[in-house]
């Protein structure tokens, strides 16, 4: 039972970082105006950590939790939908990559972060019912390969430096 | 470092080209099958509400649920977004466009300008 009382103080803890990163990434100046949805992804470093130590359906809770509570904190009911698609669709890609043993953290990344993307296209594409939309894909797939790499060394680092820690 | 995560290193590098080289491929396709449009197109919810020709300077405010506003200016052949009161601005900072097929979304609105061709009778958008 304290193994789980832990586990549980420490996924609330990953909760409030990736929310704190969420808010870092609304700070940041935006890179390109010209796309809608370019974003490092300093969240992911979170997930991607809790994918790897603790699988996917905690990084999936953690990643529910933060979507919430941004919406409720900075946010926009209208965004929601396309941050939900696009948090899925990611994480979902993310854990079969991982199982599938061809990628390190960082090739888990990439996909994570382009298809982050792409799920967020794919819901603008429906909501708006314009196919034409799909050619903001071509420049988020060059963001979230490039963005993907920084995170997915990043995440790399905090799972060596947290090696040694028990939960 | 075992053979195994070197095996993973060489994976991800050949991901990471491989996604940026369909993408650059992608792009030079787009680019160079671009021809300039007739009509700045407005869709609100996916439904067209309103089109403006490009050859004629004009300065309209787009109204969408909510209360949003959206100022569509036409000039010098271009449609841009010069102001707006969606949350993110996105629209308000989109270059402007001109050729058929360019858009300007605006998410929090639902709002989408796109350009198409005189030959474009309009309303077929998701056949195209
Ligand atoms: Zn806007």
């Amino acid at each position: 039972m304290q193994g789980k009382a832990k586990k549980l103080t420490f996924l609330s803890l990953a909760a409030a970082v990736a929310l704190i990163l969420s808010y870092v990434e609304v700070l940041l100046p935006p890179i390109v105006t010209a796309v809608p949805g370019i974003k490092i992804g300093l969240p992911n470093i979170v997930i991607i950590f809790l994918l790897y130590r603790f699988g996917v359906k905690d990084a999936a809770a953690v990643s529910a939790v933060r979507l919430a509570a941004v919406t409720l904190l900075f946010g926009n009911p209208v965004m929601l939908i396309y941050s939900i698609a696009g948090a899925a669709l990611s994480l979902a890609l993310m854990a079969l990559c991982k199982k599938c043993g061809l990628f390190s953290a960082v090739g888990v990344s990439i996909v994570g972060g382009v298809s982050h993307n792409l799920g967020q296209i794919l819901v603008a594409m429906l909501l708006l019912e314009t196919a034409e939309i799909g050619y903001y894909m071509i420049v988020l797939a060059v963001s979230g390969t490039v963005a993907g790499i920084f995170i997915g060394l990043a995440g790399m680092a905090v799972l060596k430096a947290m090696k040694n820690v028990r939960f | 470092m075992g053979t195994n995560d070197r095996k993973k290193i060489r994976n991800d590098i050949i991901l990471a080209v491989v996604l940026l080289a369909v993408a650059a491929a992608a792009m030079l396709f787009w680019h160079f099958g671009k021809v300039e449009g007739d009509f700045a197109v407005v869709l609100i919810d996916g439904v067209e509400t309103a089109r403006y020709a490009l050859d004629t300077d004009t300065e309209v405010v787009i109204h969408t649920d909510n209360a949003g506003e959206n100022t569509l200016v036409i000039a010098g052949g271009k449609a841009y977004v010069g102001a707006a009161n969606c949350p993110d601005l996105v629209c308000a900072g989109h270059r402007a466009i001109s050729r058929v097929g360019e858009t300007i979304v605006c998410l929090p609105h639902k709002l989408v300008i796109k350009i198409t061709a005189a030959s474009d009778a309009g309303g077929v958008d998701m056949a195209a």
